[in-house]
C-alpha cells in the first residue's frame, strides 16, 4: 500500500510539475488529472518519458449534450509496462462548436487512428495530425454519429458513389428499433444495460419523430 | 447428384450417337450443376461459406466449388454478412462486373434485411442495391442451409426459358 501511496504521490509531482493547473479528476480505479488542452501533450511526454507510461492504451472522447459547456472531453488511457498500472488524462475541448485538441500523434504513432476515429464520430479536430481523414464512415458523410443530437435510427443521406445512387436510388434510411422494449423494465435486472431503446419504429399508431 | 430429368432421357440403342433434347432443358442443365460462386464474405456467414466448401459439406457436389474471387468468372454471388453502407457501393460494382446470367444468394439475416444491425451503418438488406434470388434465414445460417439454397436456385435456373433471353439479347 505504501509503495501505491509514494507511486501516485511521484505520478502527481510529474503532472504538476509540467501542468500547474492540472486538477485530480475522480475515478475509481486508475489515477486521473483534469489537464488543459496547451499543456496536454507536454503531460504525455513527461509521463511517458520520466514516469515508465510508454504504451498509449486508448485515446477516446465524450460528448456531454448541447446543453453543457464544455461539450466534449477528450480521454487518454496510459499502461506502463514496468509498473503495470494504468493513469488517465482528460481535457476539456475549448470550443463548443469546433472542438479542437492537439494531437498525440508525435509521441505515439498507434494515436493516428484513434483520433481519426474520434474525427469521425465525434467531430473533434487534432491539430498537427498528419492524416486527419474518417475512418469508418466514408469522407463525404455528413454527421458525427457518437454526437448526443444523433438518432439512434440514423439519418438518411446518399450513398458515397453517385453512379450507384444514379442506378439503384437508394441511399441511407433512417432505420428505427421496431418491435421492441430491448430492455427490461425500468430499474429491473438489465436496466442499465445498452442498448436502452424501446420500440421506435414509425408506423399507423405513430407518426414519425421530427 | 442424381436427378430425375425426364428432358433429357437418352437410350443408346435406340438414338445411337444422337442426343434430342430442348435448347433450355440442355442450357438450364449445364448452367444449373456449374454454378460458380463469387463469395462476398463480409462477416461471420463468410466462416459458414468457407465451412460449406470444405470437405464435411462439400459445396461441389453441387458443382459449386470454384470461388474464383473474380466477378468476371463467376455465375452467382453469394452475399455472406453484413453490408455497411461503406461497402454496399463495392458490392453493386461488383455485381455489375459479373457477366450475365448471374444470381445472388442472400445469405443470413444481415444480407437479408440488415437483421440486428438497425443502425446507421448498416443496409437494411442487399435487395436494396441488387436483385437477390434466394434468401437464407439464420444468424449466421448452418452450411446445410447454404446447399438448401443452392439447390432452391438450381430448381429455379432449370425453370427458366434460357433460349429465348439468349437469342433475344
Amino acid at each position: 500500500m505504501l509503495t501505491r501511496m509514494t507511486t501516485d504521490v511521484d505520478l502527481a509531482t510529474a503532472v504538476n510539475l509540467q501542468s500547474p493547473s492540472a486538477t485530480p479528476r475522480a475515478s475509481l480505479d486508475c489515477p486521473a488529472w483534469n489537464v488543459l488542452p496547451a499543456d496536454v501533450r507536454a503531460v504525455l511526454s513527461r509521463l511517458r518519458d520520466t514516469q515508465g507510461f510508454d504504451f498509449l492504451m486508448d485515446v477516446t472522447a465524450v460528448d456531454w449534450s448541447a446543453e453543457k459547456s464544455p461539450r466534449f472531453t477528450v480521454v487518454w488511457h496510459l499502461y506502463s509496462s514496468t509498473r503495470h498500472t494504468y493513469v488517465r488524462l482528460a481535457a476539456d475541448c475549448a470550443s463548443n462548436t469546433e472542438p479542437a485538441m492537439p494531437s498525440a500523434t508525435g509521441l505515439w504513432p498507434g494515436a493516428n487512428w484513434h483520433e481519426r476515429e474520434i474525427f469521425d464520430m465525434f467531430g473533434i479536430k487534432f491539430d498537427d495530425h498528419p492524416d486527419l481523414r474518417r475512418i469508418l464512415m466514408w469522407d463525404a458523410y455528413p454527421y458525427f454519429p457518437l454526437r448526443k443530437g444523433f438518432p439512434l435510427a440514423g439519418l438518411p443521406a446518399e450513398l458515397s458513389d453517385p453512379d450507384i445512387t444514379a442506378e439503384t436510388g437508394t441511399g441511407l434510411i433512417s432505420a428505427p428499433m421496431a418491435g421492441g422494449p430491448f430492455v427490461a423494465t425500468p430499474g429491473g435486472p438489465m436496466s442499465e444495460a445498452e442498448p436502452r431503446a424501446k420500440d421506435e419504429a414509425w408506423n399507423e399508431q405513430r407518426a414519425k419523430p421530427v | 447428384m442424381v436427378t430425375a430429368n425426364s428432358e433429357l432421357a437418352y437410350d443408346s440403342k435406340i438414338e445411337g450417337d444422337v442426343i434430342v433434347t430442348r435448347a433450355d432443358a440442355a442450357i438450364n442443365w449445364m448452367r444449373a450443376n456449374s454454378m460458380w460462386p463469387m463469395p462476398m464474405g463480409l462477416a461471420c456467414c463468410a466462416i459458414e461459406l468457407m465451412a460449406a466448401a470444405s470437405s464435411r459439406f462439400d459445396i461441389a457436389r453441387f458443382g459449386a466449388e470454384v470461388m474464383r474471387f473474380s466477378p468476371r468468372q463467376s455465375d452467382c454471388m453469394i452475399v455472406a454478412g453484413t453490408v455497411t453502407y461503406k461497402m454496399a457501393p463495392v458490392v453493386r460494382r461488383i455485381y455489375d462486373q459479373m457477366a450475365a446470367p448471374k444470381w445472388v444468394i442472400a445469405m443470413g439475416a444481415c444480407a437479408s434485411s440488415g437483421g440486428m444491425y438497425r443502425s446507421y451503418a448498416t443496409l437494411q438488406g442487399v435487395d436494396r442495391i441488387i436483385p437477390v434470388d434466394v434468401y437464407i434465414s439464420g444468424c449466421p445460417p448452418r452450411p446445410e442451409a447454404l446447399l438448401d439454397a443452392l439447390m432452391k436456385l438450381q430448381a429455379k435456373v432449370k425453370r427458366e426459358h434460357s433460349a429465348s433471353k439468349l437469342f433475344s439479347a
